[in-house]
């Protein structure tokens, strides 16, 4: 597999170090690196996963409305992201791996490295008051 | 395909008696293959290969891994832009927002330097790279940005099979997830895999790595290390501290690779030394270069 870019694997680095859940992914959506805080969120280790394709990983992420309904692709912040290359912001709620629906809040933005090479997305999670 | 280091020194020039052997000269490399004459690096050791160069040589192309002094300053000394006969190309790393052009100007500019480069004979011409392959000549060339402060790149040129990987300046550790277990992760993985031989920054001890994170630079120790995930034929140790003598290079070499068996060659990088890749890497070392 060829070696990731410089501004990825120094973006995984900044993430490992941060107690806030964050994700990593790639232009095509497909999920390079989730931090140990994610793992809370997700239900999963990095360490059992690894990166995961982008049909992999949303299979176990559902993220719904407060009444339990699928949210479309497209209202997701991340989506978003990787489609306008925009950062992007917003709350929706997820079931984690032990069933408990937990209201979240994503902040997502672009990872454009020099010059203007396009290159994926970081989201950073934060749960919020239900 | 053959190289010739004119300088491998790193920071500042570094010239006196104790310093014979591995040389005082920054940063510079000259790569020649049939006609194609390319340069790695302006540094210091760029003023003594001018004069060394061929009368008759019409085009010369100089690759900037980055704009730091100890990689720029011997350009304004370098004879053949001063002469009309000779064209001379510039490849440097963009940036987020200032051109190459602009940023080599500020050096050639007072009261860094007298001369401006519209007054040289020739404009260089100057070409912004990031992650890409190109052509000089016969030689295939890759570039990409790896791990060091201010836009920095680091060059592999292929020819007839061989492989020359040049990282003079490269922060191992910070540039890498889990070093050195994971290449996919490691900053300069896809410049340096099986290369024949590995140029790349040894300017510390283990020991004074720890003080100096995030300067940009790696240890000895973690150069070998790298070469060993990317599997080199040769790995020559650059950028020595300008404070260390010949005496300093040659006992951190020996620290580095005690109780080490490594299934490549290691050798501290020294100015004169040149390397025929048409003689599996024979490496010679010019009595009149220093």
């Amino acid at each position: 597999m060829p070696a990731q870019p410089l501004e990825l694997i120094l973006a995984r680095q900044f993430g490992d170090c941060l107690c806030i859940p964050f994700f990593l992914v790639d232009p095509e959506g497909n999920l390079l690196f989730y931090n140990e805080a994610a793992e809370g969120i997700f239900g999963l280790k990095f360490t059992d996963t690894g990166g995961m394709r982008v049909e992999e990983w949303t299979t176990v992420f559902k993220p719904t409305d407060s009444e339990g309904n699928l949210l479309a692709p497209e209202e997701l912040p991340l989506v978003q992201t990787l489609t306008s290359r925009r950062p992007a912001n917003g709350s929706f709620y997820i079931d984690n791996i032990k069933g408990e629906r937990i209201k979240i809040t994503v902040s997502s933005f672009p990872v454009e490295g020099r010059p203007n090479r396009y290159l994926g997305a970081i989201a950073m999670f934060w749960k919020s008051a239900t | 395909m053959k190289a010739k280091i004119w300088g491998c020194r790193g920071s500042l020039p570094a010239p006196g008696p104790e310093n014979y052997q591995y040389g005082g000269n920054t940063s510079c490399i000259q790569v020649t293959h049939g006609d194609t004459c390319i340069i790695l690096d302006a540094g210091s050791g760029i003023q003594r290969l001018g004069k060394f160069l061929s009368p008759n040589i019409q085009e010369i192309h100089i690759l900037l891994t980055h704009l730091h002094i100890d990689h720029t300053m011997g350009l304004g000394f370098f004879l053949p832009l001063y002469n009309p006969q000779v064209k001379v190309h510039l490849w440097g790393p963009s940036s987020a927002c200032e051109p190459l052009l602009n940023r080599i100007r500020s050096y050639f500019s007072p009261p860094l330097f007298p001369v401006r480069m519209n007054e040289l004979p020739n404009h260089p011409i100057i070409h912004e790279l990031s992650n890409e392959d190109f052509m000089i000549g016969e030689v295939k060339i890759h570039s990409e940005y790896i791990c060091h402060p201010d836009p920095t790149l680091g060059y592999r040129l292929t020819a007839d099979g061989a492989v020359l990987a040049y990282l003079p300046d490269h922060e191992l550790q910070l540039g890498s997830f889990d070093f050195p277990n994971d290449p996919e992760w490691t900053s300069g993985f896809e410049i340096a895999k099986s290369a024949d031989i590995l140029f790349h920054d040894g300017s510390y001890t283990a020991k004074e790595y720890s003080g100096k994170i995030g300067w940009g630079h790696s240890s000895v120790r973690d150069a070998i290390a790298f070469a060993e995930i990317c599997k080199v034929k040769k790995l020559a140790v650059f950028h020595h501290e300008p404070t260390r003598s010949d005496e300093q290079i040659d006992q951190m070499l020996k620290d580095a690779l005690r109780n080490r068996k490594l299934t490549f060659e290691v050798e501290m990088c020294a100015e004169g030394s040149e390397y025929d890749f048409e003689m599996a890497i024979q490496r010679t070392k010019s009595a009149d270069l220093i």
